[in-house]
C-alpha cells in the first residue's frame, strides 16, 4: 500500500511539466474564451464571477487531490518537491496581495523611495540561500521552532520561537484574508464579511486536507495565475505606447516623459512644487538613514520569516534547497522589477491627464469608479457625484478649475487595480487583475496560515503537551487547530481593523529581531549556547517590540523619555510643548480628548531614536539580538560536545538528516 | 562565500549611497543611479544566486561532502 502510493507520487512528480504546461494552456483558453463571451455581450459582473469562481474551485480541487494522511506529506510535503517547483511555490507564499495591489502603487507615490521595498524584498534571498536555508535542510526540521528546540536545548527555545512565529505571522494572515475580502466585494460586488469568509473557505479547501503537500501544489497553480495576470496589462500598455512589448526596458522612456510632464506641470501652475515628488529623485520621504535602514530590516526579515522558510524543507535535497531559493528569487523577481514599469506607465497617463488642463466638472469615468468606494479623493473628498467635487474644489482659495496634482489623492491600491480601465482595455483584464490579486492574497494566507497551525499542532501539541500522540491523532489536532485559527483570523479580518493592517509591516522588523540572530548563530557559531540565545531573543524581540508599540501607541511618553535621543527639530518641540499645554489646559472631556489626538498625531512623527521611523525598528533589536547572543553564550558554559557536532554536520551535505522523526514512515493507507 | 556576501551587500547599500551621482548618467534610457534600484541590483541578486548554487555544489563534489 505504502509502496503503492509512493509510486504513484513518483509519477505525480516526473509528470509535473507536462500537468502544469497543460494548467497554464488551459488558463489563456479560459481567459480567451471569457475575452470572446465579452464581445458578445456577456455582462461584466458574470465575467467577474467566471474568473473567482472558476480559479477558486481550480485550487480546491487540487486541493482536494493533494489530501494526505501522512505526518511527513503533511508537514513537509513528503521532501519531494523539486526545486523550480518549490521556487515558484515560495514566490506565490511570499507575494502577498499587498505586493500585488499595492506595490505599484507605492512606487507610484514614493518615486524612487519606494524602490527600497522592491531592494529589500529581493535582497533578502540572497541572506536565505547563503546562510540559512540549506542548513536548516540538513537538519531536516518540520519546523523552524523545531531547530531552535534541537540547537537551544528544549522547550524554552522552542516556545520563544513558537511566541515570534505567531506573533509576526498572525497579522499578517489577516491582512491577506481581508486583501481577498476587498477584492472579491470590489469586483462582485458581495457584502465584504460575506466575501472575508467565502475567502475562508477557498483557503480551508486548498490547505486542510493535504497540509504542506496541497499547499505546494495550488501555490504553483496560483502563481501562474497571479504572474499572468501582472505582466499582462502592462505588456499591452508597452505594445500600445511603445510598440515594444517589454514594460521593463521602454520605461525608461516613460520616466523620461514624466519627468518633463513634471516641469510642464509646475510651469503651468497645476502642480505645486512642494508637494509634487519627482519621480527619480532620491530622499525625499525617507532620508538616506531610514532607506537603507529599511531596506536592511526588510532583507533580514525576508530571511527570518518561517513560512518562507518551511517551505525550504519541502525538497529532496540540500543542493535543491539552495537551487530553490535561486528560483524562488527568480519568480519574485518577474513581479518586482515589473511593478516599478507599472507605476511609471500609470503615473504617465495621470500626469498627461492633469497637464493637459482637465476641467473639475469633466474628470474621467475610473476615477467615479474608485472614488465611489472611497479610495480616490479631489479637493478632499470622495469622487462620487460631480457636484460635491466642484464645490470642494470653488472653496478653495485662487482654483483654476483644473484638475490639479495636489488636489489628487489616489489610495496606492487603485493603481494596479484600474489600470486596465485607465487605458481603456475590455474588462476581461480587469478580471485576470482581480483573479490575480486573490490568487496572491490567499497562496500567502495559505503558507502563513500553515505556519501559525503547524507550530501550534507540532511545536507545541506534539512536542511538549502530548508527546506519544500517534500519527494519526497528531494530524487530526493539526487539523482542528488550522481550522481554529483561520476562523480566528477571517474574524479579526471582518472587523476591518486598521490596526492590524498598518501593523503588516512591523512582521519583517519582529521576525528579524526575534528569529534571525539566534537562527544564524546557531548555524555559524558552534559557541552559541541556550542561555546566550534565550536571552538574545528575549531582548531583540522585546527592544523591537518596545520601539513599535512605543512610538505608535505611547508617542507623547516616548518622546518625552528618549528626546535626548530624538532628532526633532525645535520648531517640532516646540509644537509639542504647545500642544502639551493646550493638552494640560483643556476643559471638558471632549476638548481634552481633541487637543490629545492632535498631541499624539504630532508627537508619533517625532517620537524616536535617531530619527529611524518604526517600520525599521528591527535596527535597533537585531544588533541587540546579536550582541546579547555573543556576550552571554561567552559568559556562560560552551554547549555540549554533542550539540558542537551536530553543528558541524548542519554545515556538511552529505549524510543523513540530523533530526529524525518517529513518523518519518508514515501511517500508510488513507 | 564572504565574496558572495560582499557582493550582496555593495549591490544592496553600496551602491545606492551613489544614486545621485549615477543619476547623471543615462542607461539604457533610465538615469543609471534609478536603474540600479529599480533592475540592475535586483538581475545580480538573481544571477549571483544561480552562480552561488551551482559553485557549492562544485565544492561539495570535490570535497567529498555531495549528498550522493
Amino acid at each position: 500500500m505504502a509502496e503503492a502510493q509512493k509510486a504513484g507520487g513518483g509519477d505525480f512528480i516526473s509528470n509535473l511539466g507536462r500537468i502544469y504546461t497543460l494548467y497554464t494552456g488551459g488558463f489563456f483558453g479560459f481567459v480567451a474564451l471569457l475575452a470572446v463571451a465579452e464581445q458578445m455581450g456577456v455582462p461584466n459582473k458574470i465575467i467577474g464571477y467566471g474568473f473567482v469562481f472558476l480559479t477558486i474551485a481550480v485550487y480546491a480541487i487540487i486541493g482536494i487531490l493533494s489530501r494526505t494522511s501522512d505526518v511527513g506529506e503533511y508537514y513537509v510535503a513528503g521532501r519531494t518537491v523539486p526545486s523550480f517547483y518549490n521556487g515558484m511555490a515560495t514566490g506565490a507564499d511570499w507575494m502577498s496581495g499587498a505586493s500585488f495591489v499595492g506595490m505599484a502603487g507605492t512606487l507610484f507615490l514614493l518615486g524612487y523611495d519606494g524602490l527600497a521595498f522592491v531592494l529589500g524584498w529581493t535582497g533578502g534571498y540572497v541572506l536565505v540561500a547563503v546562510l540559512i536555508a540549506p542548513f536548516l535542510r540538513k537538519f531536516g526540521a518540520y519546523t523552524v521552532p523545531d531547530f531552535f528546540s534541537a540547537r537551544f536545548g528544549g522547550g524554552f527555545a522552542r516556545l520563544l520561537a513558537v511566541i515570534v512565529l505567531i506573533s509576526c505571522s498572525f497579522t499578517y494572515v489577516t491582512a491577506q484574508i481581508y486583501a481577498t475580502g476587498i477584492i472579491a466585494s470590489r469586483f462582485l460586488d458581495m457584502d465584504f464579511t460575506v466575501a472575508v469568509y467565502a475567502g475562508l473557505v477557498g483557503i480551508l479547501l486548498c490547505s486542510m486536507l493535504g497540509g504542506m503537500k496541497a499547499v505546494t501544489w495550488t501555490q504553483v497553480a496560483q502563481y501562474i495565475v497571479l504572474i499572468v495576470a501582472y505582466l499582462l496589462p502592462v505588456i499591452i500598455l508597452s505594445t500600445q505606447k511603445f510598440g515594444i512589448p517589454v514594460p521593463q526596458l521602454t520605461y525608461g522612456q516613460a520616466i523620461a516623459d514624466i519627468t518633463a510632464l513634471e516641469q510642464s506641470m509646475i510651469a503651468k501652475g497645476l502642480a505645486d512644487a512642494k508637494t509634487l515628488k519627482p519621480h527619480i529623485q532620491p530622499f525625499l520621504t525617507y532620508d538616506p538613514l531610514n532607506f537603507f535602514a529599511l531596506i536592511f530590516c526588510l532583507m533580514v526579515g525576508t530571511a527570518s520569516l518561517p513560512h518562507i522558510l518551511m517551505r525550504y524543507f519541502t525538497t529532496p535535497t540540500i543542493r535543491e534547497a539552495r537551487g530553490s531559493v535561486a528560483w524562488s528569487l527568480f519568480f519574485i523577481f518577474l513581479l518586482y522589477f515589473t511593478a516599478p514599469a507599472y507605476a511609471a506607465f500609470s503615473k504617465l497617463e495621470v500626469f498627461t491627464l492633469i497637464n493637459n488642463g482637465t476641467k473639475i466638472a469633466e474628470l474621467p469615468q475610473w476615477m467615479y469608479t474608485y472614488g465611489k468606494i472611497g479610495l480616490v479623493k479631489v479637493c478632499g473628498v470622495d469622487v462620487s457625484a460631480a457636484q460635491a467635487v466642484i464645490d470642494a474644489c470653488n472653496k478653495i482659495a485662487n482654483h483654476p478649475g483644473l484638475l490639479r496634482w495636489q488636489d489628487l489623492n489616489i489610495n496606492t491600491d487603485v493603481i494596479v487595480l484600474s489600470t486596465p480601465e485607465i487605458a481603456g482595455m475590455p474588462y476581461v483584464i480587469a478580471g485576470l487583475v482581480a483573479a490575480g490579486g486573490l490568487a496572491a492574497a490567499l497562496s500567502t494566507a495559505d503558507g502563513l496560515l500553515l505556519a501559525i497551525a503547524n507550530a501550534l499542532s507540532h511545536d507545541i501539541y506534539y512536542k511538549m503537551v502530548s508527546p506519544n500522540a500517534s500519527a494519526k491523532t497528531r494530524l487530526v489536532v493539526a487539523r482542528i487547530l488550522l481550522l481554529i485559527v483561520a476562523v480566528a483570523a477571517a474574524y479579526t479580518a471582518s472587523t476591518k481593523p486598521a490596526d492590524i493592517l498598518s501593523m503588516v509591516a512591523w512582521a519583517f522588523s519582529l521576525a528579524a529581531a526575534g528569529i534571525f540572530p539566534a537562527l544564524a548563530l546557531g548555524v555559524w557559531w558552534k559557541r552559541a549556547n541556550t542561555p546566550g540565545a534565550v536571552m538574545g531573543m528575549i531582548l531583540g524581540f522585546g527592544v523591537c517590540m518596545y520601539y513599535l508599540v512605543g512610538t505608535r501607541y505611547f508617542a507623547v511618553s516616548f518622546h518625552e523619555m528618549w528626546s535626548w535621543l530624538g532628532t526633532a527639530s525645535p520648531a517640532a518641540v516646540e509644537k509639542f510643548n504647545t500642544l502639551k499645554a493646550a493638552w494640560l489646559a483643556a476643559g471638558d472631556e471632549a476638548a481634552k480628548a481633541a487637543a490629545w489626538k492632535a498631541l499624539d498625531t504630532h508627537a508619533q512623527t517625532i517620537a524616536s531614536w535617531w530619527g529611524v521611523r518604526n517600520i525599521s525598528a528591527a535596527l535597533f533589536g537585531l544588533p541587540i539580538g546579536f550582541l546579547t547572543i555573543i556576550v552571554v553564550s561567552l559568559m556562560t558554559a560552551a554547549p555540549s560536545k554533542e550539540v558542537q557536532d551536530m553543528v558541524d554536520a548542519t554545515r556538511q551535505p552529505a549524510g543523513d538528516l540530523i533530526m529524525k522523526d518517529k513518523a518519518t514512515g508514515g501511517v500508510g493507507g488513507h | 562565500m564572504i565574496v558572495m556576501m560582499l557582493l550582496w551587500a555593495f549591490f544592496s547599500f553600496g551602491i545606492h549611497f551613489f544614486v545621485k551621482e549615477l543619476n547623471t548618467i543615462v542607461f539604457m534610457g533610465f538615469p543609471l543611479g534609478f536603474y540600479m534600484a529599480a533592475q540592475g541590483s535586483l538581475i545580480v541578486f538573481v544571477v549571483m544566486l544561480f552562480i552561488f548554487a551551482s559553485l557549492q555544489d562544485g565544492i561539495d563534489r570535490s570535497e567529498g561532502f555531495a549528498e550522493d
